[in-house]
Parts: structure tokens; sequence; C-alpha cells
């Protein structure tokens, strides 16, 4: 196979076809990735900012905030601030990944190599993927949730929808279960059960039962305030999960609403996890595959220069004290760590064999890589598999600034003493659960005043942005419909501070009767 | 693998969430969109652009850390620190923190203290003119219906072969032929096979039957035909009244010796935001320009602006001239008339019974409106004028407003067109 796959920058659908086999060739024959069907879609410009707009995905409930952002991608993007991607990809089955009409042939065959067999290989062999995301279901559930929500729209108001969908977005971040449960999401049949959830609902209800006197009250096993713990599955870390079983004042098409947010939210998950390594593995396989193609003469010395310049972007990483340094560039640092370690199963050091003695010299880099893309998030992988080298070459060092202090302190660098502290510190800022705040729901106060309690467990006296958890608090407040406690409780268990809300405007977020 | 073609796709997917977006922003949307039309030209208020609004009232909020506590980062590009050094804490921004915990889901807004919008011509009108309401326009439409159109009024027997609803047509047929059990194609093609069978395996009497059968069916099908005229129906319209919606708008100016060009340019902004106003309302505005000193005269609208004069003040004059063009070219029944005089209401003594004479007597009958502007020097505290007091005593009388700063223009405008329930809640 030494056949030019095209010449020049035009290209046709039967170039696409002829492109996509060949790269298909190499990384399902040579490099034995494991992927999704794929599916390729061509579009134009303006369809991708719609696509940015809402999340990457083809289809979304409506929502103000979606045109927020479709309104500042299109001011940057008219005004030249930021170039659109060359592609998106969606982790579906098939593998939808979108190409540009602007792109010349060359550009077509990396998003190709990257998006339809980097990411897609690693949408479906990463742990974390497999484990809560449901390819083959998503684009359904998309859909099942736009007509949902288009209807609760028309039923109860497009006001109320969207303070509700205000209310849970801004929980969001507070919406996902962060350690494995008993089942993986599976999306056709969460619309099924929705709909089965109500009719039951429906069926059951019946006024007469609400006038009849309780039986004798059951005495409790354990203390009152255990049993109900327990009951209310307390302490619980996924607010719009515990929201949605218990608020009390909630519709049915509100918990549904909420439920909806909470599962997309967690569908998102995973990639915030993974950016390093799902950009690392893409960007590892696209110039194993471009070279591959300029070895065997598939593309021309000039396409493959192209690919160069394009590369060398995509993985560059400007230096802390560069006017466009912003933060670590997840496509050069995954892309640093990959060839790193393919450089340590075939050509090792000492340094390597002492540090990673069971890859220095396997001589085997596609499966060791491999089994480190599907068992790794970026946390564990770089507090892993982040060798010296790499720490060296990239002169890392660790700053921390602690405000007791007049000074930042340089806490490490790249040597002998450094390597591991480093790669800790390092490792935790791409810890999700140690970045995001940690807020439980800790108690509710049923004898009292039917009050909720949530704390925020504070590390590093690192406390809330204030007025923005008020405002989020006031949405928690709405939707549980009664006052909400949050309180910042440091290591020790000291309260540092405390904010309150009570419910505004009840009548949006009550019975919601048409 | 499958490539498929988006391109043909509807684009523009996004605009429901951005018009959501715009309503939701409306207030500060709309405060942004009255700034910046305050400091336009002219000629470009109508126009759309780009509005800056504070990110403030459009935030998504959510929880995050703040820059209170300790922070660490790691940095690439090390020169010349060694463990343990010190380095002075960069002024204005937490140290070390940077953007590491904004990046929440649906923390959009970041850490930008304002946003830009870009709106289109149409989307900055409506903000721009919003709660504003036409005054009497209730009047003038329920006496102006002499125009028709045509409009849609459900099916009918006959009517011409254009005008033929082929569905409704069709679906009639369908009924028809099930309610007469018509043969289907498909029975007959059965029954053919079954005979085809019966002789094969020469059952006689069987065939014999099938025979009889089809022979019914084709009876059948021939009697009662696929389409019969009784199915045919048509669209049918019927004429409907139709509002007019044309409007004239006199601009009426004093251009006498007295109008400084700072009381020229404030009157020039009312008339502006009048027509950009109309415009929005109607389907055609046309606009008459009379300027006057002690005699006026109808002039176009770079005359009108530009070109200087002197000369004393008659108002009577425009008065004159205003009825005799309405007379002329714009009869009441087919216009909606509206009347925006500006001037310093520095009459001359004798002219002002004249004046009042005209307008109870002419003008304020037949117009939907008139607002009568009267511009000054900033800061002067000269006492009403003398037209003033003439208006001021009829009954009905035009609305009237005093300006003396460029500012004012757009609060005085907006009081006098403001809408009827507001105007009766606010005063």
């Amino acid at each position: 196979m030494s056949a030019l796959l095209f010449e020049g920058a035009d290209w046709s659908f039967e170039t696409i076809q002829r492109i996509h086999d060949r790269v298909e060739e190499i990384a399902l024959g040579e490099m034995k990735l494991d992927v999704y069907p794929n599916q390729i879609e061509v579009i134009t410009s303006e369809q991708l900012l719609d696509a940015y707009a809402g999340s990457g995905m083809p289809i979304y409930y409506g929502h103000w905030s979606f045109g927020k952002r479709f309104v500042q991608h299109e001011g940057h993007y008219r005004k030249g601030y930021t170039d659109l991607a060359y592609e998106l990809v969606i982790n579906s089955s098939p593998c939808i990944s979108y190409v540009m009409e602007g792109n010349s042939a060359l550009m077509q065959t990396l998003v190709i190599a990257h998006a339809a067999f980097g990411h897609n290989h690693f949408f479906k062999n990463n742990q974390l993927f497999r484990d809560w995301t449901d390819a083959p279901g998503i684009l359904d559930y998309l859909q099942f949730a736009r007509t949902y929500i288009a209807q609760c729209e028309e039923t109860y108001g497009e006001r109320n929808v969207e303070r509700l969908i205000d209310a849970a977005h801004a929980l969001m971040s507070h919406g996902v279960h962060r350690s494995p449960r008993r089942r993986k999401t599976d999306f056709k049949t969460e619309q099924a059960r929705a709909k089965e959830r109500r009719e039951h609902d429906e069926k059951i209800y019946n006024e007469l039962w609400e006038t009849l006197p309780g039986g004798a009250p059951k005495t409790p096993q354990t203390s009152p305030e255990a049993h109900l713990a327990n009951l209310l599955e307390l302490p619980q870390e996924n607010i719009l999960y515990f929201l949605e079983k218990t608020a009390p004042r909630l519709a049915p098409w509100q918990r549904e609403i909420i439920r909806i947010v909470r599962l997309l939210a967690q569908y998102f998950h995973p990639q915030r996890q993974t950016k390093v390594m799902n950009e690392g593995v893409a960007t590892y396989v696209h110039y194993k595959i471009m070279n591959r193609l300029h070895e065997s003469g598939n593309i021309t010395d000039g396409a493959f220069l192209e690919f160069l310049t394009s590369h060398t972007n995509v993985v560059f990483q400007p230096q802390f004290d560069d006017r466009r340094f912003s933060s670590i560039n997840p496509y050069a640092l995954g892309f640093a760590m990959m060839t790193d370690l393919e450089r340590i199963c075939v050509k090792p050091t000492d340094e390597d064999r002492d540090w990673f003695p069971e890859l220095a010299g396997c001589n085997d880099p596609t499966n060791a890589l491999k089994d480190i893309w599907a068992h790794y998030r970026d946390e564990s992988f770089i507090s892993q598999y982040l060798s010296p080298r790499v720490m060296r070459d990239w002169r890392m060092f660790n700053l921390v600034d602690d405000p007791a202090e007049p000074t930042l302190k340089v806490e490490a660098i790249h040597d002998e003493r450094g390597y591991r502290r480093i790669r800790r510190a390092f490792a935790r800022e791409y810890d999700v659960g140690h970045v995001d705040p940690q807020i439980e729901v800790v108690a509710v106060d049923l004898q009292g005043d039917r009050r909720l309690i949530v704390q925020h467990s504070v590390r590093g006296g690192r406390l809330l942005a204030s007025r923005e958890a008020s405002e989020v608090l006031g949405y928690l407040a709405d939707l549980w419909g009664y006052p909400v406690l949050l309180r910042e409780v440091d290591e020790h268990g000291n309260g540092l501070r405390e904010h309150t809300a009570e419910p505004r405007g009840r009548e949006a977020f009550q019975s919601g009767k048409p | 693998m499958y490539v498929i073609d988006r391109r043909l796709n509807p684009s523009g997917k996004s605009l429901p969430n951005r018009q959501r977006f715009l309503r939701r922003a409306g207030k500060v949307l709309r405060e942004a969109v009255r700034n910046v039309s305050a400091s336009r030209p002219i000629r470009e208020v109508g126009e759309g652009g780009v509005v800056i609004i504070p990110a403030r009232g459009i935030d998504e909020p959510s929880f995050h850390t703040g820059s209170d506590g300790q922070h660490g980062r790691v940095l690439p590009g090390n020169k010349e620190f060694l463990e343990g050094d010190r380095i002075a804490r960069p002024q204005g921004s937490g140290g070390g923190k940077g953007k590491g915990s904004g990046n929440g889901a649906g923390n959009g807004g970041g850490g930008e203290d304002e946003f830009k919008v870009a709106l289109s011509a149409e989307e900055f009108l409506t903000l721009f003119l919003e709660d504003l309401e036409l005054p009497d326009l209730e009047r003038r439409k329920l006496s102006l219906t002499d125009s028709t159109g045509m409009r849609r009024a459900g099916y009918t027997k006959s009517g011409s072969p254009a005008n033929l609803a082929v569905s409704r047509t069709m679906r009639n047929a369908l009924s028809r032929r099930m309610a007469l059990k018509r043969p289907k194609p498909e029975d007959l093609a059965a029954l053919e096979e079954a005979l085809r069978y019966a002789e094969e395996v020469k059952d006689e009497m069987q065939a014999a039957r099938l025979r009889e059968l089809i022979d019914t069916h084709g009876v059948r099908t021939r009697a009662i035909p696929y389409i019969d005229p009784i199915d045919i129906r048509y669209r049918r319209f019927e004429p409907s009244p139709r509002p007019i919606a044309q409007a004239v708008m006199f601009c009426i100016m004093d251009v006498s010796g007295s109008m400084t060009e700072h009381m020229k340019d404030m009157a020039k902004r009312f008339f502006m935001l009048l027509y950009v106003f109309l415009q929005k309302r109607y389907k055609q505005v046309e606009v008459v320009f009379i300027r006057h000193t002690d005699e006026a005269k109808e002039v176009d609208e770079k005359t009108f602006f530009e070109s200087r004069e002197t000369g004393g003040t008659r108002v009577s004059s425009a008065l004159i001239e205003a009825q005799k063009i309405l007379e002329e070219r714009y009869p009441v029944a087919d216009w909606n008339i509206y009347i925006a005089q500006a001037s310093d209401g520095d009459n001359e003594s004798g002219d002002n019974d004249r004046a009042t004479a005209l307008m109870r007597d002419g003008l304020l009958p037949l117009c939907q409106y008139f607002a009568y502007l009267e511009v000054d020097e900033p800061h002067s505290d000269t006492p009403t004028s003398s037209l003033w007091k003439t208006y001021d005593k009829l009954d009905p009388g035009p609305a009237m407003r005093r300006v003396t700063t460029r500012q004012e223009i757009y609060p005085v405008f907006r009081e006098l067109f403001r809408r009827r329930n507001e105007a009766l809640e606010t005063t």
C-alpha cells in the first residue's frame, strides 16, 4: 500500500473514505486498537459553533445558558480571538466525529486519526467510561431529555422550568457519584423507567390514604438520628441525587428534570477526570498513524510537513513566565508522557529501571500503553507514570502559596529530592475530588423546621467563594423548599463559617401544578 | 464507517437558546442598549452592533473555593529556582491560584467581568423601543378598515383547480371506498392466486366459485371509482378586513435666529427617535419636513437639518402649511397622522391667537398625536415661553415637554410614548 491517498488540499467523500480505510488498517491492524463503529460527519463552521454551545452534543435541551455560551463563542470566533477546533468527537456508539468542511485533506486525515481512532479507542476501553457512560444510549437519552423538558415547558410554563434548570445547573458539579455504585447507567432502560415511575406514582396515589390514622409507630432499633440518616442515605455527596429522592416539595416532573441534569453531569464526569489521558492517547495515536502514513508513502512530504506544523502547535507548552501561559496544556503533557512511556519500554535507562521496573525494557509498548489507557485516570496516571525524565524536560517545580507567609515558597524542583513530591502535588491538581470542594448533605432537622444541613469539609483553609456560595445555596433552598444551612468545617471539626438561605419564590417550585 | 454530509442541515440550531439568553439578560441588555444609543451619531441610532453588559447579571454560580487558604501549583519552565527559594507574591492574582478551580461544569462565565453581545438591528430596536406604545392607536385602527385581504377559511365543494385540496380530497375518497367496500387490489390478486392453484389441482368446483367471485369483484371495482367527483374539495378563501398600516409624520422645526445649533441637535434627535419608532410600528411611514421662520416651507431631510436661515418666528405659518399638505396628500381616512414640533417657543406675540385657533379647529382633531418639544440652552432658567402658554391653554392640548440637554431627549421621548397603563401607574 504505497499509493498516495490524496494530492493537494482538496478532498471529496471518496477521499475521506480512502483515508479512513487506510488509517483503519494501521489503527486496527498494526496498533491493535479497539473502537466503536465510526461515523464521520462533515459540517460547516456555523454548525460547529452550534455544537460547541450544546456541550459538544448534537442534541441538547433548551436553556438560556447554552445561548450564552453560543454568544460567547460566536463573539470570540468572529473577532478572531480563537480558532475553532478542527474536530469534535462524541462518546457515543457509533462514535460520531465532526470534521469541518474548511479543513484541508491532510487535516481531515489528522482528525480521523486523532478523533475517530484515538479518542474512540479511549472512550471504548477506559474503565471510567465503561463504568459511568452508556455510549450506545446517550443520543437517544438526549433526545428524550429534550422532548421531556420541552413538554414540561409547555405544561408548566417556560419560566418555571427555566428556574428549575438554573437551580439544578448550579448544583451540577455536586450532582455526581464519585465512587462507583452498583450499576452503570443504562440510558435506554432509563427512559422506560422514567415513564413507569410516573405511571406508578399516579396509579397508587389515593387521597383516602392520606386520611387514614397511622398504625402504632414501630420502635426503631437504633437511635432515631442514626435511623433517619440511614433512611436518607446520609451523608450524601451527590446533592442532586439527594434532592431528587428526598426533597419534600418537588413535583414528579421536577424530580425527573433534576434527574436528567444529574445523569448528564455523570455522563460528562469521566471526561473531566481524563483530559490529559484522553488528549494524550488521541495525540499519541495520530502521531503514530501520521508517521506510518508518511513512511509507507501514503502522504507526500509536503503534507507531512503541514502535519508537523499543526502537531507542534497542538503540543506547545508555554513556560510559566511566558505571556501565553495560562495552565498546563493537556495535549502536551499527555503526549509527552505517552511517548516517554514508549521510550521506557523500548530504550530504558538505569533510572527508568529503578522507577518503572515492570515497564522498563518490556519491549511491548503497544500492550503496555493500552493497559494503562484502560485502567487509569489523570490523577492516578500522573501519580504512577510521570517519569523523572519528563519532569526534567519540562523543568517542573512546585510553588506553594500560603497566605500566612509573606512570600511564595518553592516547595520542590526537578531533582532527586523533588521528583516524588512534585509528582504527588501535580497528581493532586488533577484529582477532581480534591479540586472540587467536598460538600455533603449531613443532616435534616425533621423534628424542627425541616432545615437541611450541608457541610463543606475545608482543606488547607480553602473556603468557598462566598458570594457565589450563597447564590447556589439560595437555589438549594428553593429546591429543598425549607431553609438550608451550609457549615464550613476544617480538618479538626472546627466550624469556620456558616451560610444560610431561605427558599425564595416558593410558588414556582412548589406543587408545579399547571 | 459512514461519512455523512451534514452541511445542508439547517444551521442556527442555537438561535432559540440565544433568544432565551437575550430575554434573560433583558434588563441589563436594555440599559446597555440605551447607553450605547445615547453616545451614537443620529443616523446610526437604529443600527445594531455590539453592546457590553456586565457578566454579573447573567452568571451561573457554582460551589467552588475562593482565594482563601493554601494553594499549591506545579509549573513548567523552572530556570533558576532551588528548593526552599522564596518568591515575592505577584500582584493582582491569588498567587499560584490561577484557573485551577474555576472550570467546574456550567461555570461558563469564568472570571470575565463583562460580556459582549452582538445584536442585529432588529433586536437592537426592539430592546431600544421596548415598553413604548403609540398613543391613540386603537381609535384609528377601528375606524380604518377599508383595505381588505384574503384569508384561508376551510374547504368548499367548488373552486378553481389551482385551489384543489389534495390531501382532503384523498381522505374523502379513502373513506368512501372503505364505506362502500370497494375490493382492494391485494384481495383480487389473492383470489387470482387461489384460482391458479385450484386450476392446477383441477378442483373445478372451487375454481368456478373463485371465477364468479373475481367477476363480482371486478364489477364492484368498476362501479365504485377510486376518486369520485363528490370527494373533491377546494381550499376556500374569504376576504377579510385589514387595518391600515401606514403613517405620516410631520416634523415641524423652528429655524429662526434664536434657535442655536445645540437646540436644533436636540430637535433632530427627537425626530430621529420618533421616526425609528414609527417605522417599527407601521409598514410604511412617510415623513414630511416643514421648517419655518416667519414663513414656512416644506423641504427635504438634508435641507431640513443642515441649511441655515434667519428671520422672525411665526408658528402659525407652519401650522397652515401642515394643514395644507394634510388636505392635499394625506386624507385622514387613509393615514395615521403624527405631528412633532420643536421650537424655542419664542413666538411673535400677535401670532399666538391664530396658532390657538389653527390647532383647536384644524390640526388637533385630525391627528393621532401632536407632540410639542420645547428646547432650550442647558442650565437656562427662562420662564415658560409664550408658545408654551398658548398651547397649555388648549384642551385637549398637545403633549408637551421641555428639554435642555441631549441626555434628556430619550427619557422625555419615553415619557411621551410610554404605555398607557404604565403611565397611569406612575402618575
